[in-house]
């Protein structure tokens, strides 16, 4: 009796395997999959085989101290290792968590090297290598035409120096020009390389919530610093309003200073949720073609003629995005900058 | 929720590489960039400055040289006529001097031939005398070489003179 129960197990294991391996195509888990961080870069899977470049995990918990090991000892989120696993279940889904001895699950400080942040470093090593290579163009040229590269930067530079710092933060934009050409480049090259599905570009970068965040706190932190005593009256004091909206209750005050905060944070959310959605339309677009391809072979190949064509066009727009999105938040950037630069009114 | 809840470890990491991509990039790239395409723009409104007052000299100069001509016409012409001036003013002197001169020698020539003529007349008025005296003696000696003719003679003035 007992082998069978065995066997019996066996094959049900086996028939969830291969509901899982054949089972129906799921667009919703392939878009999610495409668009969250990871702890591996995955290339392709082939029948059951998953290949990916494993990439450093980076752990500490309270128990077991620093952990660091390649992501590939966690088998695709398989096995666990040393207590760490990939947690499946809904809370911390898709990050690695600690089984303690007594069975409970918590969360270590995670540092780990992930898909996005190898996409984001090879991003700053490229404008890195591009920016300083055109820097020592321009100091062997001096005063010379721009040559290949320049050529091509060049525009932009200048169009962010003179229809951007400028016009937004007036007389002292120079100050700002670094951060803001840094913020625009940064932006524009990882929605450029995220639109290209050959690693190291097609990571989301932008559209984690995380990476704008830190570039909104820069700004945020530019504003703080460069904001005058006039900025600030502006906000807890603003002058020509009736002195009911001020007081007993602070309504005003209060507007103010919470927009202050909204400001940034509708920053992250515009750049965030402008480019993965451009992500999950054209992912939605190659689903479709899976979708159909379930249903019948010939619908498959079908729909592709409509998908891809589709697909080309999304891209293109997302290049307009790309350049759009940067544009907008760099434009941003400068204008709160700006603003804080507030000078006394006349 | 997963989506919209920031990663820690992304968060430090995005922080400290964005960190160093700004100094990295400030020092090395932006600043030589910046500087040279503004030393470019200067040099180019210096450039063009320098061009504008280069063809505003040459206008000045233009104008100058224009101004110069202008005179140096003005002169010419002034120095023409008084040239013409001191031509004519020697010419009617010589006239002038000429006429005095001619009628001075036709004055002298004048005086001459009346002088001349002068002495001609007497010359002819002695030589007819003495003609006239060498014919009446020749008459008289033909008419009186005869005797009765003498006589005849005498009478007759006899009687002119007892007439009277």
């Amino acid at each position: 009796m007992l082998p069978k129960k065995t066997a019996s197990k066996e094959e049900k294991r086996v028939d969830s395997a291969q509901e899982k391996t054949s089972g129906s195509f799921d667009a919703r888990e392939m878009i999610m999959d495409h668009i969250m961080d990871s702890y591996e870069w995955h290339l392709f899977t082939y029948k059951d085989y998953h290949c990916s470049i494993p990439l450093p995990v980076i752990l500490y918990s309270k128990d077991k101290g620093l952990h660091i090991f390649f992501s590939s000892k966690l088998h695709h989120g398989e096995s666990s290792y040393k207590g760490f696993k990939i947690s499946t279940e809904e809370k911390y889904h898709g990050k690695i968590v600690e089984e303690l001895p007594d069975g409970s699950i918590v969360k270590p400080l995670d540092l780990s090297i992930t898909k996005v942040t190898v996409a984001f470093l090879f991003t700053m090593l490229f404008m890195v290598w591009l920016f300083v290579s055109i820097a020592n163009a321009y100091k062997r040229h001096k005063d010379e035409p721009p040559h290949g590269m320049q050529n091509l930067l060049e525009p932009l530079i200048l169009f962010i120096r003179d229809e951007v710092a400028r016009p937004s933060i007036g007389e002292k934009y120079e100050r700002y020009m670094p951060y803001l050409l840094t913020l625009f480049f940064f932006i524009f090259f990882n929605n450029i390389f995220g639109l290209i599905p050959i690693p190291p570009g097609g990571a989301n970068v932008m559209g984690n919530v995380a990476i704008p965040t830190v570039m909104a706190l820069f700004t945020f932190a530019l504003v703080i610093l460069s904001s005058t005593k006039y900025f600030w009256i502006d906000i807890f004091n603003t002058p020509g309003v009736p002195w009911w909206l001020k007081f007993p209750i602070p309504l005003l005050p209060l507007i103010e200073f919470l927009s202050l905060f909204i400001k940034h944070i509708v920053l992250v959310i515009r750049l965030f949720a402008n480019i993965i959605a451009g992500h999950i339309v054209a992912l939605g677009f190659f689903a479709l073609i899976f979708i159909f391809g379930e249903m019948s072979l010939l619908g498959g190949y079908g729909i592709s003629f409509v998908s891809v064509p589709f697909t080309v066009f999304l891209t293109l727009l997302e290049i307009l995005v790309a350049f759009i999105q940067a544009y907008v938040f760099t434009l941003l950037s400068a204008l709160y900058v700006g603003l804080a630069m507030e000078e006394p009114h006349h | 929720m997963e989506l919209v809840t920031p990663d820690v470890g992304l968060l430090f990491w995005m922080l400290v590489s964005f960190t160093l991509l700004l100094i990295i990039l400030k020092k090395f790239a932006w600043k030589p960039i910046l500087n040279s395409l503004r030393e470019r723009e200067e040099s180019i409104s210096e450039a063009l400055s320098t061009a504008e007052k280069a063809r505003a000299e040459m206008e000045k100069l233009k104008t100058d040289n224009e101004a110069i001509i202008r005179e140096a016409r003005i002169e010419k012409e002034k120095i023409l006529k008084e040239a013409r001036e001191i031509k004519n003013q020697i010419v009617d002197k010589a006239k002038q001097e000429a006429t005095q001169e001619a009628h001075k020698i036709i004055e002298v020539a004048r005086l001459n031939i009346r002088q001349e003529k002068a002495m001609a007349l007497d010359e002819i008025k002695k030589q007819v005398a003495e003609l006239s005296v060498d014919i009446a003696e020749k008459i008289l000696r033909e008419k009186l070489s005869a005797d009765s003719e003498q006589k005849k003679m005498i009478e007759k003035y006899l009687e002119d003179i007892r007439l009277n």
